[in-house]
Order: C-alpha cells, then sequence, then structure tokens
C-alpha cells in the first residue's frame, strides 16, 4: 500500500505519528507433545498475554477434536480461535458423511491442507496435534504457520518452543549421550517431564506461566490434569 | 451485512498469490510500489486508525452478577473534545456491553446490535440472545474486519447471566477474545487490572464491593490517564436484570498531590 513515510520520506511530516493497522498479535503461549507407545500427552500453559500484559491466566489452549485427537494451538489467538472453529466444524461434517471420526492421521493432512489454503493470509499460529493412530500408537504432528506438517514421537511448539526442544531431544530422544540404550517411555515418565518442562519453560520465557492444562490420551478415553506454574 | 463476507464462497485457494507463470512480489517490498504497478483496489481507503477515542472500560464479576464501567470522554488525539459518550450500553436483559476504542465505529455496531435486538423481539418465541452468543458474534464480526485489513478499532467487554452464572468476556479488534473475572482494557490494562485481579483472588465480592472497587479504579485512572475523565457510566447486570446507573463524576482530591515531588 502507499504510503508517504514508507515511499516519499522528504514529504513525511514529523511528529505526526499514523497508527498503523497490524493484523496479527502475539498472544504467547507453549505447547509440548509426547507420544508413547499405547499413548499420548499433550500440555499447554494457560497464559495469554500480549506484550507485557496478561490478558487472562486461565485459557486453555487445548482442543478435543475427537475421543482420540486432541489440538494444541498457540500464537495469534484469533487466528487459533478462526482455525479450531473451522475445525471443528470440518470434524462434524466428517462425522456425518462417514458415520465415524475422523483417525488422526487424517486430521493431521486436513489441517495441513487447511493452513496451506491460507499461504498468503497465513494463520498465524503454532499447531501441535496430538492422538493415537489407527493401530492406537501415540503420534504427535507438528506444524509450520503456512502447513509444513512432520509426524514425530515428541514436540515443543510456541514461544518458548526453542527452548524446549533440545531438552526434549536430550531426555527423549536421548540425543548427544553416550552408552544409552532406548527403552520404551513409560506414561509416568512423560507426565514427569512435562511437567519439568514447563517449570523451565516458566522460569526464562514470560509469555508461559501461570498452570498448565494436560491431557492424557489412552485408548480409554482422554484424561484432564492440571499442573500450577509460577504467575509472575 | 456486508461485513459479514461471503461465507458461502470464500476466497480462492490461490489468493494473493503470483500470476501463474508470474514471479510471487512480496507485500512490502519496495520494487512492488511505483506508478504503473498498482491496480486500482489498491487504493481502496481504509479506516486504518482511530479517530475519537475513548479509553479504558473495566469489567468485574461479583458473587451474583457483573459490574462495567467506564468514562464519556470522546478524545480527538490529545484533545479532549466530546464529554458525553456514553459507551455501556444495556442489550437486553441478561446483556451489558461496554466499549473502547473508535467512537464511531462503537456507534455503527451498537445500531447493529439494537437492530438485531429488535429483530428478535419480532419474533416473539420468548427467547434471548445470551452475553456468551453476543461475545462469539462479536468475535467474528472483528476478525472478518480484520481479515480485510480495515478493522473497526474497538475493545468490547460483553457482561451478562449465562444460564443463571455471571459471565464475562473481551474482544479486542483483532477477534482476539478471552473471559476473565476481571477485565480493563487500554491503560486500565495496566493500572485497573493489578487491583481488580487483587480483589478477585482474595474472593468474596458482593455488588456493593465490586462497584466501590470499579469506581476506585476509574479514580485511579483518572489521576493518571490523560485521555481519563471524571464523568463515567456504571453499569450493573444480576438475575434481576440490566440496569445502567445515571452518569456520576469522581470526586478528585488533587490535595493528595503534594506528596508527588518532582526530582
Amino acid at each position: 500500500m502507499l504510503n508517504v513515510s514508507g515511499n516519499f520520506p522528504e514529504y513525511a511530516v514529523p511528529g505526526a505519528k499514523q497508527v498503523r493497522f497490524e493484523p496479527y498479535a502475539d498472544n504467547g503461549g507453549s505447547v509440548v507433545a509426547i507420544a508413547g507407545d499405547d499413548y499420548a500427552v499433550i500440555g499447554a500453559d494457560t497464559r495469554l498475554s500480549t506484550g507485557f500484559s496478561i490478558y487472562t491466566r486461565e485459557q486453555k489452549k487445548l482442543f478435543k477434536l475427537s475421543e482420540r485427537t486432541v489440538l494444541g494451538a498457540t500464537g495469534c489467538w484469533c487466528d487459533t480461535l478462526t482455525l479450531t472453529r473451522l475445525l471443528q466444524a470440518r470434524m462434524q461434517m466428517y462425522e456425518h458423511d462417514h458415520n465415524k471420526s475422523m483417525s488422526t492421521p487424517a486430521v493431521a493432512q486436513m489441517l495441513s491442507t487447511m493452513l496451506y489454503y491460507k499461504r498468503f493470509f497465513p494463520y498465524y499460529v503454532s499447531n501441535v496435534l496430538a492422538g493415537l493412530d489407527a493401530d492406537g500408537k501415540g503420534c504427535v504432528y507438528s506444524y509450520d504457520p503456512i502447513g509444513h506438517c512432520e509426524r514425530s514421537n515428541y514436540r515443543a511448539g510456541g514461544s518458548a518452543g526453542a527452548q524446549l526442544q533440545p531438552l526434549l531431544d536430550n531426555q527423549i530422544g536421548l540425543k548427544n549421550m553416550q552408552n544409552v540404550t532406548e527403552v520404551p517411555l513409560p506414561r509416568e515418565k512423560a507426565l514427569a517431564l512435562l511437567k519439568d518442562v514447563f517449570i523451565s519453560a516458566a522460569e526464562r520465557d514470560i509469555y508461559t506461566g501461570d498452570c498448565i492444562y494436560i491431557l492424557i490420551i489412552t485408548a480409554n478415553g482422554i484424561q484432564e490434569e492440571k499442573f500450577e506454574l509460577r504467575k509472575d | 451485512m456486508a461485513f459479514m463476507g461471503d461465507t458461502m464462497n470464500p476466497a480462492p485457494l490461490w489468493h494473493n498469490g503470483p500470476t501463474p507463470g508470474a514471479f510471487y512480489n512480496f507485500p512490502g517490498n519496495s520494487s512492488t510500489y511505483g506508478p504503473g504497478s498498482h491496480p486500482a483496489s489498491d487504493f481502496k481507503a481504509h479506516s486504518a486508525s482511530p479517530i475519537t477515542t475513548t479509553t479504558t472500560v473495566i469489567g468485574l464479576k461479583f458473587d451474583k452478577g457483573v459490574v462495567i464501567a467506564a468514562d464519556t470522554l470522546g478524545s480527538y488525539g490529545s484533545l479532549a473534545r466530546f464529554r458525553d459518550c456514553p459507551r455501556v450500553m444495556k442489550v437486553n436483559d441478561l446483556i451489558l456491553l461496554g466499549n473502547g476504542g473508535d467512537y464511531a465505529d462503537f456507534q455503527y455496531l451498537k445500531d447493529i446490535i439494537e437492530q438485531k435486538i429488535i429483530d428478535e423481539k419480532c419474533i416473539g418465541d420468548g427467547l434471548q440472545l445470551k452475553p456468551r452468543s453476543l461475545h462469539c458474534w462479536l468475535t467474528r464480526v472483528l476478525y472478518n474486519k480484520r481479515s480485510k485489513m480495515d478493522p473497526l478499532w474497538s475493545n468490547y467487554v460483553v457482561a451478562g447471566i449465562q444460564d443463571g452464572e455471571p459471565f464475562l468476556g473481551a474482544v479486542d479488534k483483532l477477534g482476539t477474545a478471552y473471559e476473565d473475572a476481571a477485565i480493563a482494557t487500554g491503560l486500565g490494562a495496566y493500572m485497573a487490572t493489578p487491583l481488580l485481579r487483587e480483589a478477585v483472588d482474595k474472593g468474596g465480592l458482593d455488588e456493593q464491593g465490586a462497584k466501590a472497587l470499579v469506581q476506585k479504579c476509574l479514580e485511579v485512572l483518572y489521576y493518571r490517564d490523560a485521555r481519563a475523565f471524571q464523568r463515567y457510566q456504571l453499569g450493573v447486570v444480576t438475575a434481576d436484570g440490566v440496569t445502567v446507573e445515571d452518569l456520576a463524576e469522581i470526586t478528585p482530591r488533587w490535595e493528595l498531590a503534594h506528596m508527588i515531588h518532582m526530582k
């Protein structure tokens, strides 16, 4: 768009500052998901913030899409709301069409398509999808805002994603360690690790804190858990 | 309702992208400016900045309802231009709505909401719009406008009674929506929320206590926010209905001022 100060700086009036409209906001928040042999755990903090102020300390950022699929979404909250509302509508349409709920890998592919549909005005959202696949095995899918999708066993996303991922790489992926043998990760250990990881995120990232809302997905259904974090 | 967009026919998939066979010009790249490279649509005027603005709006839940308060000043930049801009509105018997931001945008949406309520009454089935529905509707309206890069420059605070329980939610100009027990927008987010959250965490707020606290917040804001005003409007919603009280005034105590020393 044409604007005086950007393109004709010699005509710009000093002092008269125009507020430019910015359609995106960074509302912070972190998600961590870990998949095991017969379960998946996903947790997200409950702080919704903008800059140095906190909108609310109790915003759930996990969305149950079916009995075995949960989406964690952080970033631009207005985009998150829109995207998840659309997703929930698409889940319902699939159920009416096929008389069964969508499998987690199918949801994962659909989410990728829905994100890429908005390639040139993206949903500014960091998505982590967790659930059980068709064989009942835990799975985690992570995305970039424009729809790149990757399946893995553990993933950290959101404002503290870059701080947490190396920690998970070390503790779950057993990276940079010698003389270790990989053993299946028990659910209790995954849950304890998830909490530990969030405690350290809350220490360093101002956009992560207050509480973690955790969902544990097993063949028996989805269990809820809440865990307090520091509130400053 | 032009702002709703064409929901049945969404934008084509390859929207805003390069023409097949051409290079994509990234938005903001200086080479995309200059004569000749502008389709007529680039010159569409947008109301991308607010003109007459109002400041903080405060919402606070108490045991049996919600209170909303806001002052009545409409500022024209730094000029205190309009002194009677009421912006706490009764929507129906269940909903109280407060607003802060561009006053013209509020008046525009206020007319639409009032028409919605009239249309609903004409159906005559005795059903009433509930606060969570209005909150959600506002989210969609504001988000659609922001997606067209033509925002309604406003924060909305929706208070009401949802199925017997107090409800308090906020929406900003992007469509960012959340619910909380205490909400303050604008400069009040920095100066009023600490006072409000302290009281909420302590618990046991009743109507009198909530009203007194909100009035205290308005007083604090009047001392420090250069866009605040002493005349204000206060509304309460409980299961008994919605009341928007007459305009009231803060009694400022400037005798405190001598305690503040300039360095």
